[in-house]
């Protein structure tokens, strides 16, 4: 006969992570405070596995004025204006509830945002799901699209790029990232910090529910069991999943921004992961104060919460405000005319002095203000102090084989033609669901390399700068080669950025990887950490917040590591719409960058959507050479900002060459503008699809000038043929009318979700 | 200079846009909340777009029982100019000030796009300064959009001018492709498409000027009547 498990481990806390409970707190726990340490130190709270590697990527520069720890970080874009960004995960929940865990992913990254008082301007959402032929996966999409549509539009937050990839390997653990940028006038930044000792925590919003309880340590740090989609995504885990109301989180963003601009509060902090006790414990570690949380005061959704529920619900749609007593009257008339709950839950009060002498921040948690004390832990041992672990590390034992069998070498088979339309995809159908213009700042929307805004939004000093954003991964790479991978990745991001005329600025990364106890993944872990500060040390840029996504596996399967990086740009002057893809007839096309790979081979095919779809994975990734692609991506940069900054030039288009390689991007643009081009021949077959940063396709109507000032810049620059006629000729090896390369792009995605109605 | 009353509900999300757009053709906006119930100096009313009370019931169901529409009609009714965009117009059909209804768009999706509109009437305070026929650029943002009418209302509305607007290019399966009526007066205008989002080349069109000119006035008389 067996006995049921013991309490910490049904909480996901092992045998040793109990023992360290012990110590902090010279005691047994009782079962609440057990309750508050399994959330907090849960893997996605606590970082616990991920942390020391963390450490090493750079993470300042002069204008960084929030780093990494805080809900988002900041930078100082100029004219007193402070942009604030954040990325998240929301897989698991997206994997059982496809619309409310997208849903609620939004809602939650939004929170982390206007948290620092910025008003949220711009959300971006990097999707990767299973391929299309699957049933599931069609439901998968169309769930988490309409779930980021619905609550996202609602909210009033434009919705303005992302990704969307389609692998085998996240067909049982979809993954569900998304990032929010804001903005803020730079002297109103607040951080979620408790101070003053007799000041009120105010909780604002929702009331409280038994809705994700345990999301942090049950869903998000565990894997799925079973082997296959439906039956692995048990039931039994649906009441971990959050439920979301936009309205509710709209009130509560007009209402927090109210309450920031009227200096009522003192701190503020977000209810996401871990709710109550997250927040209330993070706010005293910060400030190294006490607080004391009544439990009975925490209005409920329903009868019969047990205080454990209560303390670590993930209802949404709630905020914790630390402010003066004074100050109480006006919090509570401005919220009523929000419709916003206002309730005072807990109290600051003095730090403790332990047997030592030295000062502790507790939390308490009681049966009301002076009442029994229910649980009594240092907060910031909930907070700062969960166990580090350095996981064992292996390089997979069979990756030097799959990297030996290089697609580079392969006889080109079958149809060009056939190859690249099938690489075509048009992401509107996703995009056209989303709100993406409203604040009216919107220059480059969704579908291109990278997304424009204006610096602008209610609240906002006058500035004729704009930001640029853009998110990128690379699993294919990544897979072979984690490390470089990861470099090529940020390289990729930063020349997203140059197309629109930005300069990079900042990086947040979600590190979305398998279960950190297989060795293999925190090698991969480690591996790209290392590869992500490389590229952020040689292009001069600071990490300045993340996220670590870990046990995204399913039947024992983890997922190619999947490193999301957030790239925020600022540009100078935009009076001007860049020149986008839209060529025209009679202009010369050039492929600016240099044209062949640091790499052995000169076209590596590698880790390309090219030789994915013929099953062939293996090969080698290209190495990361900062010099030369900083050299290209600065050019363009520079070319690009002259014409939004109003100048005219002999440039009419620009696109970066990424996954699908160069006959993609040409294609891309014949598409768009239904010009057709005539292209000289190329070196190879692997030029047509060969993917490596640092290459653009620029159009214009002055090559010997375009290319005196590329020489200047010391770029290199090869003509690559002209732009008209209905057909788009490469060579003698691609040749396609403009309607067919229009047609299979623009219908790709809509037939594969259509596939088997 | 014309002072515009743009009505916020909790829920709202374009009123900053819609003041943007008054503002830079050089009137002056003001947000009117909710529950006001005077429109005192108010020389014309925008109700925007979003998503007023969280429209969890049906767009605009909730709004038109807040207190600041009975001033909205009692303002329309004396010939104020009233202007609903996207979730405004939503609000002024359940308000029974514009006929019609505003149901889920066809291929049940939302949509954010943008659309070609032909000008189909000239007789109202939006269009008054357009000319029959121009085809103007202005974007979409809409789930609950696709207007619908019984035969009689159809026939109404086209005997007295009052479509306003047509997609060229049907997008979301409304009837006769309209995209905005008038009211019987065409004083009170609401469409689906934002005007206001197409006020500058920087962001993809400027076509939206001539409407919202119109509406403030800014090239013609003040509107008048049409009886």
């Amino acid at each position: 006969m067996s006995s049921p498990a013991p309490l910490h481990r049904a909480l996901g806390l092992t045998d040793s992570e109990l023992e360290s409970i012990r110590e902090v707190l010279g005691r047994e726990p009782n079962s609440l405070e057990l309750a508050l340490y399994g959330v907090m130190w849960s893997e996605h709270c606590s970082y616990k596995s991920s942390r020391i590697h963390l450490g090493r990527l750079p993470t300042e520069a002069p204008h960084v004025l929030v780093g990494p720890g805080e809900n988002a970080g900041v930078i100082d874009a100029g004219d007193g204006i402070a942009v604030a960004i954040r990325i998240e995960s929301h897989n698991h929940p997206s994997a059982i509830e496809p619309y409310q865990g997208a849903a609620t992913g939004v809602g939650g990254i939004l929170r982390d945002v206007f948290t620092m008082g910025a008003r949220p301007l711009a959300v971006m959402d990097p999707l990767f799901f299973g391929e299309l032929s699957d049933a599931r996966q069609r439901w998968l999409v169309e769930g988490v699209v309409s779930g980021i549509s619905g609550y996202g539009n609602s909210v009033g937050v434009p919705t303005i790029g992302g990704e969307l990839t389609f692998d085998d390997c996240y067909a049982s653990n979809p993954l569900v990232n998304v990032l929010c940028c804001g903005a803020l006038p730079t002297q109103r930044l607040v951080l979620g910090v408790a101070s003053g000792v007799g000041n009120l925590a105010v909780l604002l919003g929702s009331s409280t529910g038994r809705d994700g309880i345990g999301g942090v340590s049950v869903l998000a740090s565990a894997g799925f069991d079973g082997a296959d989609g439906a039956e692995s995504l048990d039931d039994a885990k649906r009441p971990s999943v959050q439920v979301g109301d936009p309205y509710e989180e709209k009130r509560l963003i007009e209402a927090c921004l109210a309450l920031l601009d009227d200096g009522l509060v003192v701190g503020i902090q977000d209810l996401g992961g871990a709710g109550i006790v997250c927040a209330t414990s993070e706010t005293a570690a910060r400030g190294g104060v006490g607080m004391d949380v009544d439990v009975t005061a925490i209005p409920l959704r329903e009868a019969g919460m047990a205080p454990f529920e209560i303390m670590t619900s993930e209802s949404q749609e709630r905020m914790l405000a630390i402010i003066t007593p004074e100050n109480w009257d006006a919090v509570a008339a401005l919220c009523t005319k929000w419709e916003i709950r206002a309730t005072v839950v807990g109290r600051v009060v003095a730090p403790s002095i332990d047997a030592n002498g030295r000062s502790v921040a507790m939390l308490r948690v009681r049966r009301g203000f002076g009442g029994e004390v229910l649980a009594e832990v240092p907060a910031g041992s909930l907070a700062d102090e969960a166990p580090l672990y350095n996981r064992p590390m292996a390089r997979p034992a069979d990756l030097d084989a799959i990297v030996a069998d290089d697609p580079s070498d392969d006889e080109p088979v079958g149809s060009p033609n056939d190859d690249l339309l099938e690489l075509l995809v048009d992401p509107a159908w996703v995009y056209r669901q989303y709100d993406s213009q409203l604040f009216l700042n919107t220059v480059v929307g969704p579908g291109r390399d990278a997304a424009l805004l204006r610096l602008a939004g209610p609240g906002l000093p006058y500035s004729e700068r704009g930001i640029a954003l853009s998110t990128d991964s690379n699993p294919r790479w990544c897979a072979l080669d984690p490390r470089a991978g990861t470099a090529l990745t940020v390289a990729e991001s930063v020349a997203n950025l140059a197309c629109v005329g930005a300069t990079a600025k900042a990086v947040v990364n979600c590190l979305n990887f398998g279960n950190p106890e297989h060795p293999e993944v925190m090698w991969q872990l480690s591996e790209a950490i290392d590869g992500m500060s490389e590229a952020c040390v040689g292009l001069g840029l600071p990490v300045i917040g993340g996220n670590v996504s870990l046990y995204n596996e399913s039947g024992g399967h983890d997922i190619d590591p999947t490193p999301v990086v957030g790239l925020l740009g600022v540009l100078e002057s935009l009076v001007a719409p860049p020149p986008g893809w839209e060529w025209r007839m009679g202009d010369v096309v050039v492929l600016v960058g240099t044209r062949h790979a640091n790499s052995h081979y000169r076209f590596p095919l590698g880790g390309t959507r090219w030789a994915t779809r013929r099953g062939r994975r293996g090969g080698h990734v290209p190495h990361f050479d900062a010099e030369t692609l900083a050299a290209a991506i600065d050019f363009v940069a520079g070319e690009v900002a002259s014409i939004c900054g109003g100048k005219s030039s002999d440039v009419t288009a620009v696109h970066d060459v990424g996954g699908g390689g160069l006959a993609v991007a040409l294609a891309e643009m014949v598409a768009v503008t239904a010009l057709g081009v005539e292209i000289v021949e190329l070196e190879s077959h692997a030029e047509l699809f060969a993917e490596f940063p640092g290459r653009f396709v620029m159009a214009t109507n002055d090559v010997e000038a375009f290319i005196a000032r590329a020489a200047v810049a010391g770029v290199p620059v090869v003509p690559l043929g002209t732009v008209g006629g209905r057909t788009m000729r490469i060579g003698s090896t691609i040749e396609l009318t403009v309607d067919e390369v229009a047609g299979r792009r623009r219908g790709a995605l809509e037939e594969s979700l259509a596939a088997v109605l | 200079m014309a002072r515009i009353g743009v009505v916020v509900f909790p829920g709202s999300n374009c009123e900053y846009d819609a003041a943007a757009g008054v503002t830079r053709l050089g009137d002056q906006a003001e947000f009117v909340w909710h529950t006001r119930t005077d429109l005192d100096g108010i020389d014309g009313v925008i109700l925007p777009g979003g998503f007023a009370h969280g429209d969890y019931l049906r767009p605009g169901a909730l709004a038109r029982f807040s207190p600041v529409m009975g001033a909205v009609e009692r303002f329309a009714a004396t010939g104020g100019p009233v202007l609903g965009i996207c979730n405004g117009f939503q609000v002024l059909v359940e308000a029974g000030m514009l006929p019609g209804a505003l149901q889920k768009n066809r291929g049940l999706t939302f949509l954010c796009q943008p659309t070609t509109l032909v000008v189909s009437s000239t007789s109202s305070v939006l269009t008054r300064g357009a000319t029959i026929g121009q085809e103007l650029v202005v974007p979409i943002n809409h789930f609950s959009g696709s207007y619908t009418c019984d035969d009689e209302t159809h026939d109404e509305l086209v005997r007295n001018g009052q479509i306003v607007l047509r997609y060229k290019d049907n997008p979301n399966g409304s009837r006769d492709d309209i995209a905005g009526v008038a009211n019987n007066s065409g004083n009170v205008v609401g469409l689906m498409p934002h005007p206001e989002r197409a006020m500058s080349t920087l962001l993809g069109s400027a076509d939206g000027m001539v409407l919202l000119e119109s509406f403030l006035g800014v090239k013609v008389a003040p509107f008048v009547l049409a009886h």
